[in-house]
């Protein structure tokens, strides 16, 4: 891994406060999970900051990325307004999918974040949709699709990289290894562990970046995404990385020492790029601390926007199962939830 | 009006749109060089090039995926799967995400998807490629299902299904692929989703006849006739989602009984789904316990005697109207 200099301050600078933001984000986030106003999974990406931020920022805003159940960090670094993210996160109307998705499942389709998938290795198929998209409407739009050191045992994962090299798609494939499926470790469910050569028997080459550095993370994926675009190949880029926090929040974390964890801590993205940052002067010691509070208020201002936002109304259950026409003939949804019978599509209607 | 065969007239329906939207393009296993496993295709990738045209490894997940990203980046893939029972293979990104991806993205992005398959038994191709089961995708909210039964119709639904903004699973018959009908040339014949079609007018007995079992009601319905006086009404469903459940509704309160016939199984089937809802909403009108008529509830056989019996033919139905009009 080459030593790469930093960027031009004000990028760093952004970079930085990027990765605070979700560092903070997440850690509001299991404070939310705990006192049960977030439900269902909460995977937290604390740990994984460098990787997405660094992957993000090498994107054009024209790119598509397209990512996991481990997301929330993706669509804030695409742009989107915490307080949606966390509005998606408490189930309520002003978040980002209005409460459709949740945490596994986040969008946002003016910042070409084509989503947050549940099943793993289901995004692979879709990302390779995408260049297919770009390459027959002739643009030279890239995607990057993020996915886990686990999704690549799936079945999509070769088909998926097969065709993707036949076609030529203009794909970055990245695979973060996070060195553990769910509770299962990385050489307990890979027979191949360098997984960035998974992809050179399909004719995807690989490429490795340290998913712990920032700007490591952008130059790997910068040069990807110059091979995805210009020479219309798809790569396949492993970011090693760690998640500090267990897979969810339902994690009691069995699987891996204390002392495991503790050792990666002391490469967390934040504390080993801010003390860059400050050794090469683009911060100041007390910058730092001013923006890590900026950051921490960022996210409390999201908690306090999802608190604020209302539940979704009972009448737009049925909404968006279907793209409707002017014209509806015949019965799409059935609705048989208590007595009689009627359509789906008719509950708006009747509650208005 | 032009006589064609049911794979001629889905063959001009993809031609007619290819050449309407250049969005429109299509994917499956063997459909260019080999012009489709059951011919449909013939012809296209000479007409219209590699880029529209796509011939794909044997990975009908990963296919089924890339239609649903490149449909939701506003293309209108077409996936050609070779028959229902490899659809299985595919069931993630057809329910998990083809489905779901409207609804739990919360409207933003859309998936005009269609995926065609053929179904059915008949050919002795034994329990891995003979299966019926509009039943399973009719489960999945989020899915349209189409079971074309007529050449007009496969043209028409297949035209309606490709500028239809949600995903589509358009399921075509191996035995009706050869069966020929009168078909309007016409590049703007759509035929509407949601649409029944009233194959035979009658006012004693309803018969609902499903994908090729349309065909099969409407030869048992004149075996009624000339055998037994009763005049049937014969209802090609046309699509399951939407099912147009109104004019089959109005036609059970006109001839009091009904009779439903599928060639899938029986459990969890179209016409259980069907019995619930015209006995919930016209169960006073009912002179009769509702009928069906299924294929056998077992994997299908190769041997040409059993696969003959597990499937529903004109007999059958025939005893089946003649049992709703038993002990009254």
């Amino acid at each position: 891994m080459a030593d790469h200099p930093l960027p031009e301050p004000d990028v760093a600078r952004e970079w930085f406060e990027t990765m605070l933001l979700i560092r903070h984000f997440e850690e509001r986030a299991g404070e939310q999970y705990a006192r049960a106003k977030i439900g269902g999974f909460l995977h937290l990406a604390i740990g994984e900051e460098a990787s997405m931020v660094g992957t993000v920022r090498a994107m054009r805003d024209t790119d598509y990325l397209i990512s996991t159940y481990r997301s929330h960090g993706q669509t804030i670094a695409r742009g989107s307004p915490p307080g949606r993210v966390m509005a998606e996160l408490f189930g309520r109307v002003d978040g980002l999918c209005h409460g459709r998705g949740g945490s596994m499942h986040m969008f946002d389709l003016p910042r070409r974040f084509m989503g947050g998938y549940g099943i793993v290795g289901g995004n692979l198929p879709i990302a390779a949709g995408f260049g297919l998209a770009a390459d027959y409407m002739g643009n030279d739009d890239a995607t990057v699709c993020q996915f886990g050191d686990g999704a690549s045992n799936q079945g999509t994962f070769g088909e998926t990289m097969n065709l993707a090299a036949l076609w030529r798609l203009p794909v970055v494939f990245m695979v973060t290894n996070n060195r553990f499926g769910m509770g299962t470790a990385l050489e307990r469910h890979s027979a191949v562990t360098d997984l960035q050569v998974k992809g050179e028997g399909f004719g995807v080459p690989g490429m490795e970046c340290d998913g712990m550095d920032v700007v490591d993370t952008f130059h790997v994926t910068t040069e990807a995404l110059r091979i995805a675009r210009e020479e219309r190949r798809p790569v396949l880029v492993e970011a090693l990385t760690y998640r500090f926090r267990g897979h969810s929040m339902a994690d009691p974390e069995e699987y891996r020492t204390k002392a495991e964890v503790e050792e990666w801590r002391k490469r967390d993205p934040i504390i080993t790029f801010g003390d860059r940052l400050v050794a090469e002067t683009v911060i100041t010691e007390d910058e730092r601390a001013e923006l890590d509070a900026a950051a921490r208020q960022a996210a409390d201002d999201a908690v306090a926007f999802a608190d604020a936002s209302p539940v979704p109304d009972p009448s737009s259950l049925y909404d968006d199962v279907y793209v409707l026409g002017g014209q509806i003939q015949g019965w799409y949804s059935v609705d048989e939830r208590g007595a009689g019978v009627r359509k789906g599509e008719d509950l708006a209607e009747e509650h208005a | 009006m032009p006589m064609m065969r049911y794979r001629e007239a889905l063959n001009q329906a993809l031609r007619e749109e290819m050449l309407r939207d250049e969005g429109v393009f299509l994917m499956g296993e063997d459909i260019g060089v080999f012009n489709g496993a059951y011919k449909v295709t013939a012809g296209l990738l000479d007409e219209f090039g590699e880029r529209r045209v796509r011939d794909t490894p044997i990975s009908e997940n990963t296919i089924v995926g890339m239609g649903v990203g490149a449909a939701m980046l506003g293309l209108r893939p077409v996936v050609e799967l070779m028959t229902i029972n490899f659809s299985l293979l595919a069931l993630d990104q057809i329910v998990n995400h083809a489905s779901h991806i409207h609804y739990m993205f919360g409207g933003q992005v859309k998936v005009p998807l269609v995926v065609r398959m053929p179904q059915g038994a008949g050919h002795q191709l034994g329990p891995t490629h003979s299966h019926s089961w509009e039943a399973l995708y009719l489960h999945v909210p989020g899915l349209l299902v189409a079971v074309p039964s007529t050449a007009a119709d496969a043209k028409g639904l297949l035209k309606a299904a490709i500028r239809d903004e949600n995903p589509v699973i358009f399921i075509e018959h191996e035995y009706l692929y050869g069966q020929r009908g009168e078909v309007p040339d016409d590049d703007e014949f759509v035929v509407p989703f949601g649409k029944a079609a009233v194959r035979r007018e009658g006012s004693d007995v309803t018969i609902v006849g499903i994908s090729r079992m349309a065909v099969t009601a409407e030869k048992a319905a004149a075996l009624l006739s000339e055998q037994h006086e009763i005049e049937a009404e014969v209802i090609d469903p046309r699509t399951l989602r939407p099912l147009d459940l109104d004019t089959i509704l109005e036609s059970v309160r006109r001839t009091n009984r009904c009779v439903i016939v599928e060639e899938g199984w029986p459990h969890g089937g179209v016409g259980a789904n069907l019995a619930a809802l015209i006995q919930e909403q016209a169960f006073d009108d009912l002179d009769a316990p509702i009928g069906r008529v299924t294929g056998a509830d077992v994997p299908m056989p190769y041997a040409k005697n059993l696969e003959q019996i597990a499937f529903p033919h004109e007999p059958e139905v025939v005893d089946a109207v003649l049992a709703t009009f038993r002990d009254l």
